[in-house]
């Protein structure tokens, strides 16, 4: 860290100094880290970076952490993916997947959770927690484990079973009867108690910070340039909202040239999808839903960074679109068919998102396009119902005999 | 016949300390009318220059987020417990 100064209120602009804060005393706006921009242009180069470690800690110059404090299980540099086959389907030309399934607990998670346990590791907690729909609670585990801090992780108790399994074998697992806002706000109540870390609470600030690097590396992976339209999957809006930032940080200390503006649309599920609702309506007052939808990574109701990810899509003249669960599942066989990369509903709604987009012409051929693919489909089996071809005897008679017709159109000629 | 509101720890430099404060009960918005009365200072905190809520801050009755509800005109009654927290967490 050569550069983080302040947290900065994002509503009435307050200063605090860095520490285990995440809202405005006065205003309760949420505060934001900030930096010496002019300082990281001087010292930060493409070459700097691209000398530094495999993972998103090469661009640690841009993250509000220091050296010495990190929980790094090698988060980041997840691979981006021409997708010229998916590309085709769609009647688009220039298609990339950022396969972040491919981070060390499986999802985009590990991006913002290396970065809030660096941060608590720094401040001294000796144990921390979070509010999770599955996902975040895996990666806050797991590098709690590997930094040697105790973990408790909320999640609502109808969450998917691998994700319950993942962390339990990592952490503690607290099961809330209640949906992801219920705990959320459970987690809130006890951080007033409780002397802990809380990912997505105390260390907020600094945790949304980690999602900024799925915008770097896109950058980076695209030979230091920019795309033309990226595919954001919307819960929190958190993500949405960083990848926009870190896109406007690298022109800003001239890590790529000023010549385009990224396009950013949200993706959400029809069950729910309270930033695609007011997003439809010309609104900036983005009504609390009940979610219902197969996509529970996506399951928050009330959107704290709602507010903030609508109006970074309206700036950018992008786009939020809801899909039906049914357009999820079709999506995930989609992507693992024609790219084969298999995802969990949550990348599903971003896949459906990008057809329903690329359908209307908001996402058109001219445009260099991005998605990101946040969640491994592992996680989530139970919602494809896919099985294997055929069961056969262990002998050449008995697979010709049940295969038939099928195995012969593969004979070698 | 009361309400009871609990004070975000950020707040309760403004209540004295409390963390619970006792008020009249009634509509919502009278309840928090009758709260920032008390503590002039915490009217400034948690409503805009309106008189509306505060874009970030989450009102909870019984439980239930008021934007479920009738927001300030959901009814309080005696012994309901009302929650005033930062809406900025989770995600």
């Amino acid at each position: 860290m050569i550069s983080a100064t302040s947290l900065k209120c994002r509503e009435c602009a307050r200063t605090y100094d860095p520490g285990p804060l995440y809202f405005c005393e006065w205003c309760f706006g949420p505060l934001e880290v900030t930096y010496d921009y002019d300082r990281i242009a001087e010292v930060v180069t493409r070459e700097s970076i691209e000398e530094g470690p495999p993972s998103l800690w090469r661009y640690a110059d841009l993250l509000p952490v220091s050296r010495s404090a990190r929980a790094d299980l090698g988060a980041g540099l997840t691979p981006l993916i021409k997708a010229d086959r998916l590309a085709e389907e769609l009647g688009l030309t220039d298609l990339w997947i950022k396969n972040d399934t491919l981070n060390p607990t499986n999802s985009f998670k590990d991006r913002p959770v290396t970065v809030a346990l660096s941060k608590a590791v720094e401040f001294g907690f000796k144990t921390v927690a979070c509010a999770s729909t599955g996902n975040l609670a895996n990666s806050v585990a797991a590098h709690a484990a590997h930094a040697g801090l105790d973990s408790y992780v909320f999640v609502p108790h109808d969450i998917e079973p691998a994700k319950i399994v993942a962390a339990a074998i990592l952490g503690n697992v607290v099961e809330v009867e209640g949906n992801y806002d219920e705990v959320n706000r459970l987690c809130v109540e006890l951080h007033d108690t409780y002397e802990w870390g809380f990912a997505n609470i105390n260390l907020r600030p600094y945790y949304a910070e980690g999602s900024k690097t799925i915008a770097f590396e896109t950058a980076e992976q695209l030979g230091w340039s920019l795309p033309d339209h990226v595919i954001v999957p919307v819960a929190s809006g958190a993500l949405l909202t960083k990848v926009k930032k870190g896109f406007d940080e690298l022109v800003r200390v001239g890590l790529v040239p000023d010549d385009r503006q990224v396009r950013v649309s949200g993706a959400q599920a029809e069950g729910c999808s309270p930033v695609a609702v007011a997003f439809e309506n010309g609104s900036e007052d983005i009504r609390p839903q009940k979610p219902d939808t197969i996509a529970k990574s996506l399951a928050i109701g009330d959107p704290a960074d709602g507010f903030y990810a609508l109006r970074a899509v309206r700036k950018s003249g992008g786009a939020v679109a809801a899909v039906t669960d049914e357009e999820t599942v079709d999506a995930i066989r989609l992507l693992a068919r024609t790219e084969g990369i298999f995802t969990e509903p949550a990348g599903g709604v971003t896949i459906a998102t990008l057809v329903k987009l690329a359908a209307q012409g908001i996402v058109n051929a001219s445009e260099r396009v991005v998605a990101y693919v946040t969640g491994h489909g592992l996680k989530t089996p139970e919602v494809v119902d896919a099985h294997a071809l055929a069961r056969v005897p262990a002998n050449v008679a008995g697979f010709q005999e049940v295969l038939g017709e099928r195995a012969v159109r593969g004979e070698k000629e | 016949m009361s309400a009871v509101v609990k004070i975000p720890t950020s707040l309760r430099g403004l209540t004295g300390g409390s963390s619970i404060v006792e008020v009249p009960e009634g509509r919502l918005g009278e309840v928090i009318t009758n709260l920032t009365d008390t503590y002039p200072e915490l009217g400034e905190r948690l409503l805009d220059e309106n008189g509306n809520l505060r874009r970030f801050v989450n009102v909870f009755v019984a439980d239930d987020d008021i934007r479920f509800l009738e927001g300030l005109e959901t009814k309080v009654s005696d012994g309901q417990v009302v929650t005033i927290l930062p809406a900025v967490a989770g995600g």
